[in-house]
C-alpha cells in the first residue's frame, strides 16, 4: 500500500473536479430556476394589479374625505347630488343600487331553483342536452345587448303599461333579472347536482312524493350552496353597469316609486366621471362611490366565505 | 291537498317556469336577429361612421374590437399561463398560496366598471396615454385574468398525478414536466377556456367606455404600419368597439335610426360571440381527440 504523492495528486484533482460538478446545478435544475422565476413572476404581475387596484380607487375614494373634508355620515345620508354646488349625498344612489339588485335577486332565485330543480331532478337529459345550452347561451350574451333590449322592449312596455318614461327601477330589475338567471340558475345546478344520491334514495325509499324529496331534503342539503349562488347574482347585479345605465332613466334623486327615473352608483359612474375634472370634489365624489362599489363587491366576497365555512361545518357535524 | 297533489302542482309549476326561461331566450335572440339582421349588409359591416350623429356602418368598430381581442388576448395568455402554472404545481398549500387565490378571487369579483375606472385612473390620467387601444387592451387583461388563470388552474390539476410522476421519473425538470407533458395533455380544457373569454372580452364595454374610448377616427386601411397616426394598428389611437357603440348609439346617439342601428350591430354582436362559443366546444372537442387518441 504504498502511495507516492505523484500518485495522489491526479486523484485528488479528479476528486475535486467531481464535488465541482456534483454541486453545480444541472440542466434540469436550471430549467426549474427559469420556470419558477418565470411563473413567480405571473403570479406577482396579478398581485400587483389587484394590490394596485385596491389602493388606487381607495386613495381615491377616500380623498372627498380627507381633501374636501367632507364629513362621512352626510356623504351616505345626504340625499342631494349635485357636485357642482358642493352637495354630495350619495343616498339615492345607495339606495338605488341596493334596490334593483335585492328586486332582481328576488325575482331571479324562484327561476332560477325552479330550472335548476328540472335539470337535476325531473328532466335530467333534457336538461344536459337543451337547456345547459340555453343558459350558456343567456351568459354569453353581452350587457349591452341586454341594455339594448331593455331599452326598446321593457322601457316602451312599462311606459304602456303603468305610464310615465317608462325608465325607471322596474325596467333595471326586469334587465337584472334575466342577466342574473343563468348566474344563480348553473350555480344551483352544481350544489343540486353535488347532494349525496343516497339522501334522495332514502327519501324516496320511505315513500315521500318527488316534490317532498326535493323540497325537504334535496333544497335543504344544498342551501348553503343557492345561498352562494344568490349572493353571486347579487354581486352581478350590484356592479352591472351598462344594461342598468340605459334603462333606469339615470336621475340621481331619491326613487319615490318604482317606475320614476332613479340612479345606481354604476350608473352614475358611467355617465359622470368622464366630464370632471381630475382631483376636484365632483372627480372625488364619484371616486367615493367607486370605493362603495368596490367595498360591496369585497363584502359579497366575505359573505360567499363565511357561506362556505358554515356550509363545511355543518356537513362535519 | 294530499302529497301526491301538491307533488302534481309542483311538476306543473316548475315545467311553467323552465317553460318560462326557455321562453325569454328565444324571445331575446329572436327579438335581435329579427329585428337586426335585415339591416346587415356588406356596407354596413364595412363602412365607416359619422362621428356626429353615430349613424353609418360599423367598419371600423368591428375591427377595433377584434384588434383589442387580439391585443388582450396577447398579454393575458401568457401572463395567465405562468400564473396558472405557479398554483397548479409550486404553489405550496399554506397562508401564502390563499392570500394569492384570494386576492385572484377579489379581482374576478369587481364589477367591470371598477376595472375601466382603474385602467381610466392609471393610463389616462396618471400615465396620459390617453384614450387608446393599449389602455382598453391592458384593462380588458385585467378583467380577463382572474378567469383566464383559474381556467388554466384547473385544466392542469385535471392531469392525472402519474403523468407528473412519469416526466419526474425521467429526469426531467418541473418546469419541463410542466410545458412538456402536463400542458398539451390539458390544453383542450385551456383551449376552451380561452375562446369562451375571448367571447366575454368582445362583448365587454363597461371596461372599455373611459380606457379605450368612445370616438372611432377613420384609420386608413392601406396603412399598416403600427408607428403611424393613421394606421390601424396604431396602439395609441382611440379605438371605439362594437359594443361600445351599441351603448354609445343608444344613450347618446343622435342617429334617427338609432334603434335600426343598434339593433343590427346587436345581431352582429351576439353572432360572434355564439360563434365563439360554438368554436370553443368545436376546438376543445377536437383537440381533446388530437391529443388523447380517443373517439
Amino acid at each position: 500500500m504504498e502511495q507516492t504523492n505523484s500518485d495522489l495528486k491526479p486523484n485528488d484533482a479528479r476528486t475535486d473536479d467531481w464535488t465541482a460538478r456534483l454541486h453545480r446545478a444541472t440542466r434540469a435544475t436550471r430549467e426549474d430556476w427559469l420556470g419558477r422565476g418565470i411563473s413567480y413572476l405571473c403570479i406577482g404581475v396579478i398581485i400587483l394589479v389587484v394590490a394596485s387596484m385596491l389602493w388606487f380607487i381607495t386613495s381615491k375614494g377616500i380623498a372627498t374625505f380627507t381633501q374636501n373634508h367632507v364629513n362621512l355620515w352626510k356623504f351616505i345620508s345626504g340625499t342631494n347630488w349635485s357636485p357642482n354646488q358642493g352637495q354630495i349625498g350619495a343616498l339615492p344612489m345607495i339606495v338605488g343600487s341596493f334596490a334593483v339588485t335585492f328586486a332582481a335577486a328576488i325575482v331571479a332565485t324562484p327561476f332560477a331553483v325552479g330550472t335548476a330543480i328540472f335539470m337535476t331532478e325531473i328532466a335530467p337529459n333534457k336538461g344536459r342536452k337543451f337547456l345547459q345550452p340555453v343558459i350558456e347561451l343567456l351568459v354569453g350574451i353581452p350587457s349591452v345587448v341586454y341594455g339594448f333590449i331593455g331599452l326598446a322592449v321593457v322601457v316602451p312596455f312599462m311606459r304602456h303599461l303603468v305610464g310615465g318614461s317608462g325608465f325607471g327601477i322596474i325596467s333595471a330589475t326586469f334587465v337584472l333579472f334575466v342577466m342574473v338567471l343563468p348566474t344563480i340558475t348553473t350555480m344551483t345546478v352544481d350544489s343540486l347536482r353535488a347532494v349525496p344520491r343516497f339522501y334522495k334514495e332514502a327519501s324516496l325509499a320511505l315513500g315521500a312524493t318527488r316534490w317532498q324529496t326535493v323540497s325537504r331534503v334535496i333544497l335543504r342539503a344544498a342551501t348553503p350552496g343557492i345561498l352562494t349562488a344568490i349572493i353571486f347574482g347579487m354581486a352581478r347585479a350590484f356592479g352591472e353597469a351598462l344594461a342598468v345605465q340605459m334603462v333606469i332613466g339615470n336621475a340621481a334623486i331619491m326613487p319615490k316609486n318604482l317606475i320614476s327615473p332613479a340612479a345606481t352608483l354604476t350608473s352614475q359612474l358611467t355617465t359622470g366621471i368622464g366630464d370632471t375634472i381630475d382631483g376636484t370634489l365632483p372627480s372625488n365624489a364619484l371616486w367615493s362611490l367607486a370605493l362603495i362599489l368596490l367595498l360591496m363587491s369585497l363584502f359579497f366576497n366575505a359573505l360567499v366565505r363565511l357561506i362556505a365555512k358554515r356550509g363545511q361545518l355543518s356537513h362535519e357535524r | 291537498m294530499n302529497a301526491k297533489q301538491k307533488d302534481f302542482l309542483a311538476t306543473i309549476t316548475i315545467n311553467v317556469i323552465v317553460a318560462a326561461v326557455v321562453g325569454i331566450l328565444f324571445f331575446l335572440l329572436a327579438y335581435i336577429l329579427i329585428s337586426g339582421l335585415p339591416h346587415v349588409s356588406w356596407s354596413f359591416l364595412t363602412g365607416t361612421t359619422d362621428s356626429f350623429s353615430g349613424a353609418g356602418g360599423i367598419g371600423v368598430q368591428l375591427f377595433n374590437s377584434f384588434y383589442l381581442l387580439v391585443l388582450t388576448m396577447l398579454i393575458s395568455i401568457p401572463i395567465s399561463l405562468g400564473a396558472g402554472i405557479y398554483l397548479a404545481e409550486y404553489a405550496k398549500d399554506n397562508w401564502r398560496t390563499h392570500l394569492i387565490r384570494s386576492a385572484i378571487e377579489v379581482l374576478s369579483s369587481l364589477p367591470s366598471v371598477v376595472v375601466g375606472l382603474f385602467g381610466f385612473l392609471l393610463f389616462v390620467v396618471k400615465f396620459k396615454i390617453g384614450f387608446s387601444v393599449i389602455s382598453g387592451a391592458i384593462a380588458l387583461t385585467f378583467f380577463n385574468l382572474p378567469l383566464l388563470t383559474r381556467n388554466i388552474e384547473e385544466s392542469l390539476s385535471a392531469v392525472p398525478r402519474n403523468q407528473r410522476e412519469a416526466g419526474l421519473s425521467l429526469g426531467m425538470s418541473k418546469w419541463k414536466t410542466e410545458i412538456g407533458i402536463i400542458l398539451p395533455v390539458a390544453l383542450p380544457g385551456i383551449v376552451t377556456g380561452v375562446v369562451l373569454s375571448a367571447g366575454r372580452v368582445f362583448g365587454e364595454a363597461a371596461a372599455l367606455i373611459y380606457t379605450a374610448g368612445q370616438s372611432a377616427p377613420v384609420t386608413n386601411f392601406a396603412d399598416w404600419n403600427p408607428m403611424d397616426a393613421a394606421s390601424p394598428l396604431n396602439p395609441l389611437r382611440p379605438a371605439e368597439t362594437l359594443a361600445v357603440h351599441i351603448w354609445k348609439v343608444n344613450t347618446e346617439g343622435l342617429a334617427n335610426n338609432a334603434a335600426q342601428l343598434s339593433a343590427a350591430a346587436s345581431a352582429v354582436l351576439i353572432i360572434a360571440v355564439l360563434l365563439f362559443n360554438l368554436g370553443a366546444r368545436v376546438l376543445g372537442n377536437y383537440l381533446y381527440r388530437r391529443v388523447t387518441a380517443s373517439k
